[in-house]
């Protein structure tokens, strides 16, 4: 039971991973130093007595068995190391010639080397000899005193053998110290989501500085719960709005109704009174619609359906539609806008934007007032600004008018739901933009930033 | 004219049903999407008023796939509570004719289904519209009126045009924001009675008798007769 726990803890299948890994390498490393030390020194013994045995068949082939015999005591004569052993002897076993005293029973076939320990000149000795035959009777023997390499070698095979049980001890505690590390760099991540689990929206990762994948984790995860906490924001909001302003057009019907149900004397006075209750019904129901546009805006959905577009003659074509109300109301609409102003997004969903910051400033300018539309882009955005010269939005109220149902001091009087500019905002971020208030004096400058594309990309 | 209106819910089916047979309509009503399927394909129509969420299993984008996989083409409207950008696209994609999102106005209704049901007979490439003196060039984009020639901005040309093609209905506010601007959302302030009235400047207002009434609670009518 707990060892499968224990195995599905993530923790504990990296540092296994890390302590497997290390042997492994550490394993690698010191096969390859064993090969290139210990294993050197023996292949260089038997290339020796290799390059030996091709020197003495040559003797042998030019001058017989006198040549061989008078070689083969030079060449002892010579070993100043005296590390050398040769023995030839005939079918009988006789010596003639070499420092060994008899043929070693051990060496009974030509070809291996084997390793024998001899004595030697009154001292036991590690040799790597070879026999060779020499047809047709003749037996030789080749060999190296390889007492010293062994000796080495014997070190170097220890101190490998104990480095690698360092290894492991410290592979163990790396993987201990590993899955802590892991453990304790998880837990911050895990505590926060335990608090925001328990409704504490408020936590966040906190991010160690250091820039390192942890952290960029820590930031994606905030990121997120700051988009989540913006849509719990607009979810209240939405059902403060639906508590508090949408109760009062349904008051004031259902007063109405009832009103007219008790008290209308007369046919007319009811119909008149059924009328405006109806009235008072389609301001709800486009209420509940333009919450419900910024909602879908809003849930970014409809970003499947971006294409790249010039906006100017969009804002052509909208300026038209509002020219004549403007010219009604007394005032100038001016259009300013030099293209092309190419984006990606959504165009319908762009001039309903446009239309309500243009209805705005129709609405909130005084007589011969002017209003303008201007649109301009640069490198990286097309900037849509729609100015007028009405009363304004004092600095305070600049952050709160894009929310829903925010309506300023000043627009109570004027009809409408204080959902426009909310729907604006809704667009612009569903495009990646911005709706800045701007102070016009006198007047308001509203300006909806889009990111803008390149004639390269499409 | 034959209407069809297959309407699950019975206030609104009634109010439908009572205005459209007021307007002068015969009006047949299923109330779920089999017998809706049913009569719409075994009878002969003008128009279907089609709700969309239907019971029965079968909804009225089955109903309207199947009409028009029978190569049906009866005018269809649709009427549904789904308001979404995307479902209007689904609706119109199924083979739908016009979509109108509930609650509606009953005048909006009527006035698109008559528009409907007009639009399958004036099929056919015409070059030229005429009420009474007023008359309409699509080719050389020329207006007179009583041989005199009226100078028309691009946009109140189409605002005529879109008028001349319904003469003799009531159009809705919204049907010229969409049939002339092209724009389905709803601009909060009248934008649209203020360029009729330009165009009723130019077009009425120099002459005797008016074409370009205003229908209370509905819309506006061209047409000679005052309303």
């Amino acid at each position: 039971m707990i060892d499968t726990k224990l195995l599905r803890s993530a923790g504990v299948r990296f540092a296994a991973i890390y302590a497997v890994l290390l042997t492994l390498s550490a394993l690698a490393l010191t096969s390859f130093i064993w090969w290139s030390t210990a294993g050197l020194l023996d292949r260089e013994t038997e290339a020796e007595i290799h390059a030996d045995a091709q020197g003495l068949s040559d003797r042998w082939t030019q001058a017989g068995l006198p040549g061989l015999v008078l070689t083969i005591e030079d060449r002892l004569a010579q070993n100043i190391d005296g590390d050398a052993v040769y023995l030839l002897v005939d079918e009988t076993g006789r010596r003639l010639a070499g420092n060994l005293i008899n043929w070693p029973p051990k060496v009974d076939q030509a070809g291996p080397f084997f390793e024998l320990p001899v004595q030697r000149a009154g001292m036991r000795t590690l040799t790597r000899v070879r026999y060779y035959d020499i047809p047709p009777d003749l037996r030789l023997l080749i060999g190296r005193d390889v007492h010293v390499r062994a000796l080495l070698r014997a070190m170097v095979t220890d101190a490998l053998l104990w480095s690698l049980l360092i290894v492991s001890v410290t592979a163990t505690s790396g993987a201990v110290l590993v899955r802590n590390l892991f453990k304790r760099s998880l837990a911050n991540v895990s505590a926060t989501a335990t608090a925001i689990a328990a409704g504490d929206l408020s936590q966040r990762v906190r991010l160690s500085g250091r820039g390192d994948e942890l952290d960029q984790l820590a930031e994606v995860i905030n990121e997120m719960l700051d988009r989540i906490g913006r849509l719990m924001e607009g979810v209240r909001q939405v059902s403060n709005a639906i508590a508090h302003d949408l109760r009062t057009p349904i008051t004031r019907a259902r007063t109405r109704l009832e009103d007219a149900a008790s008290h209308a004397r007369t046919p007319e006075d009811l119909h008149a009174a059924i009328e405006r209750a109806i009235a008072d019904l389609d301001h709800i129901v486009g209420i509940f619609q333009a919450l419900l546009r910024i909602a879908e805006i809003e849930a970014g959905s409809r970003r499947a359906s971006f294409v790249r577009l010039d906006v100017a003659p969009l804002l052509a074509d909208i300026a038209e539609l509002y020219e004549a109300v403007a010219e009604e109301r007394g005032v100038t609409l001016t259009l300013d806008v030099s293209g092309p102003l190419p984006v990606h997004g959504d165009g319908a969903m762009l001039q309903q934007a446009v239309a309500n910051l243009l209805d705005n400033a129709v609405k909130f300018s005084p007589a011969q007032g002017t209003v303008g539309l201007r649109a301009r882009s640069d490198r990286d955005s097309v900037r849509i600004e729609v100015s007028d010269q009405g009363p304004g939005i004092p600095p305070a109220d600049r952050e709160r008018a894009t929310e829903r149902f925010f309506r300023g001091e000043t627009a109570r009087s004027t009809p409408g739901s204080g959902l426009g500019l909310a729907l604006v905002a809704a667009v612009a971020q569903l495009h990646g933009g911005s709706l800045r208030l701007e102070d016009a004096a006198p007047g308001l400058r509203a300006v909806l930033s889009l990111p803008t594309v390149g004639s390269t990309d499409a | 004219m034959r209407i069809l209106v297959v309407e699950d819910d019975k206030d609104v089916a009634g109010f439908v049903v009572r205005g459209l047979k007021e307007a002068g309509h015969v009006v047949e009503h299923a109330d779920n999407g089999r017998d809706g399927l049913f009569m719409a394909a075994s009878e002969a129509f003008d128009a279907v008023v089609l709700d969309r969420m239907l019971p029965g299993g079968i909804d009225g984008i089955k109903i309207l796939e199947t009409l028009r996989s029978q190569k049906s083409t009866i005018p269809v409207l649709i009427l549904s509570a789904l308001a979404d950008v995307d479902e209007r696209v689904k609706g119109l994609k199924a083979g739908g004719d016009d979509y109108l999102t509930k609650p509606f106005a009953f005048a909006e209704l009527l006035a698109r289904v008559e528009a409907l049901t007009r639009r399958g007979k004036t099929e056919g490439p015409v070059t030229k519209l005429q009420v009474e003196d007023l008359e309409l060039d699509l080719l050389s984009r020329q207006v007179k009126r009583a041989g005199q020639k009226i100078d028309l901005q691009p946009r109140e040309f189409r605002l005529l045009e879109y008028l001349m093609r319904h003469a003799g209905q009531v159009v809705t506010r919204t049907m010229l924001l969409e049939g002339v601007w092209d724009y389905h959302f709803d601009p909060q302030t009248n934008v649209i009675d203020v360029h009729v009235s330009r165009l009723r400047q130019k077009v009425d207002k120099p002459f005797k008798t008016p074409l370009i009434h205003t229908v209370r609670n509905a819309g506006y009518m061209l047409r000679a007769e005052p309303v």
